[in-house]
């Protein structure tokens, strides 16, 4: 459970940008996950409305877009997305992979209002 | 009043990984290698660093940076009474340590004074890996009684890791773990990682740990 810390971060970057846009208040915030990223959108959620409250971003909307763990074998070459659990190459069933996408955390974008 | 979008591209926990590399920087300065331990609670990562003190020490000067949960010294009163400098970090229920707790650990520490510092991250398989801490080396155990399905189920903690360490290999007649299958998943996640299988018990492979340790404070003193 980090997510009170990551929520924090999540409110000072949103609210910097605002700042600096002379926005009167934040209506919404994009961010992307990556599902090898270990956040529950949820808890940050919760955490969200208790620590905004007061801020520029009191009431803005949180929208997570989650990325899948996708992996490239490198013997086969084939692409292939993890569901759950780590798995070897459902084409050849080689274990030489590598990770290409699922370890994303940024905020992307804010919407405001001036 | 429409709304604006305004792009912002920025990595959530920038703040933090631009400590950590304040934290390493001053770590440079002083001359100190510092490793990042992370593991499941009940690994084994208190017994390896006691184990690795009565390797290194006195030749080589440690220091101990411990987290816990809760305010309980029992893992910093063993470092202490090795004859080491040892902080106590209280992460208050927080499950990891990040930059910002480890930069007043350093104030803590007599860094002048030290060749390693060893950094106990909390028990805790999942939420240590986000945070750098601006070490020069994360190092993952697994025990064997944990079982050897660890990368398969955890695989975020065993990316980003630069060294391996099996815990309780005296464990492997008793308990089911497949060692090759083991491998494999650490193998997918980290190329070629060094991986030092060892026994604190019997004593077995933590020469090579500990030497593995030693060259690594040498080539920082050295620099």
């Amino acid at each position: 459970m980090h997510e009170l810390s990551v929520t924090e971060s999540i409110l000072n970057i949103a609210s910097r940008h605002a700042e600096q846009a002379e926005a009167k208040r934040v209506t919404d915030i994009h961010i992307v996950v990556g599902k090898l990223s270990s956040i529950v959108d949820d808890s940050v959620q919760f955490y969200w409305d208790m620590i905004s409250e007061g801020t520029i971003c009191a009431g803005a909307t949180l929208h997570f877009q989650r990325v899948p763990a996708r992996l490239a074998c490198l013997d086969c070459n084939a692409e292939f997305e993890l569901s759950a659990e780590l798995i070897p190459c459902p084409k050849c069933g080689s274990v030489r992979v590598k990770v290409l996408a699922g370890e994303e955390f940024w905020l992307d974008s804010i919407e405001i209002t001036r | 009043m429409s709304s604006i979008r305004v792009p912002v591209i920025e990595k959530i926990l920038n703040a933090n990984d631009q400590l950590a590399s304040l934290n390493r920087k001053r770590l440079d300065e002083a001359g100190v290698f510092a490793i990042n331990l992370m593991a499941s609670p009940g690994a084994g990562k208190t017994t390896l660093i006691l184990n690795t003190i009565r390797a290194l020490a006195p030749e080589i000067r440690i220091g101990v940076i411990e987290g816990d949960t809760a305010p309980v010294t029992i893992d910093a009163d063993k470092v202490l009474a090795a004859g080491m400098p040892a902080v106590q970090i209280n992460t208050g229920g927080d499950c990891h340590l990040d930059a910002p707790m480890i930069e007043q650990g350093l104030n803590s520490l007599p860094l002048k004074e030290l060749d390693l510092i060893i950094i106990e991250n909390v028990g805790n398989l999942i939420c240590p890996a986000a945070f750098q801490l601006g070490s020069h080396a994360n190092v993952l155990i697994a025990s064997v009684p944990e079982g050897d399905d660890k990368p398969y189920k955890y695989p975020n903690i065993y990316r980003g890791v630069q060294v391996l360490v099996v815990t309780k290999t005296d464990l492997l007649p008793y308990v089911t773990f497949n060692m090759d299958y083991f491998r494999q998943g650490v193998e997918m996640l980290s190329p070629g990682l060094v991986t030092f299988p060892l026994s604190c018990k019997t004593g077995e492979g933590v020469t090579e740990w500990t030497n593995w340790v030693r060259q690594q404070v040498k080539q920082k003193r050295g620099q």
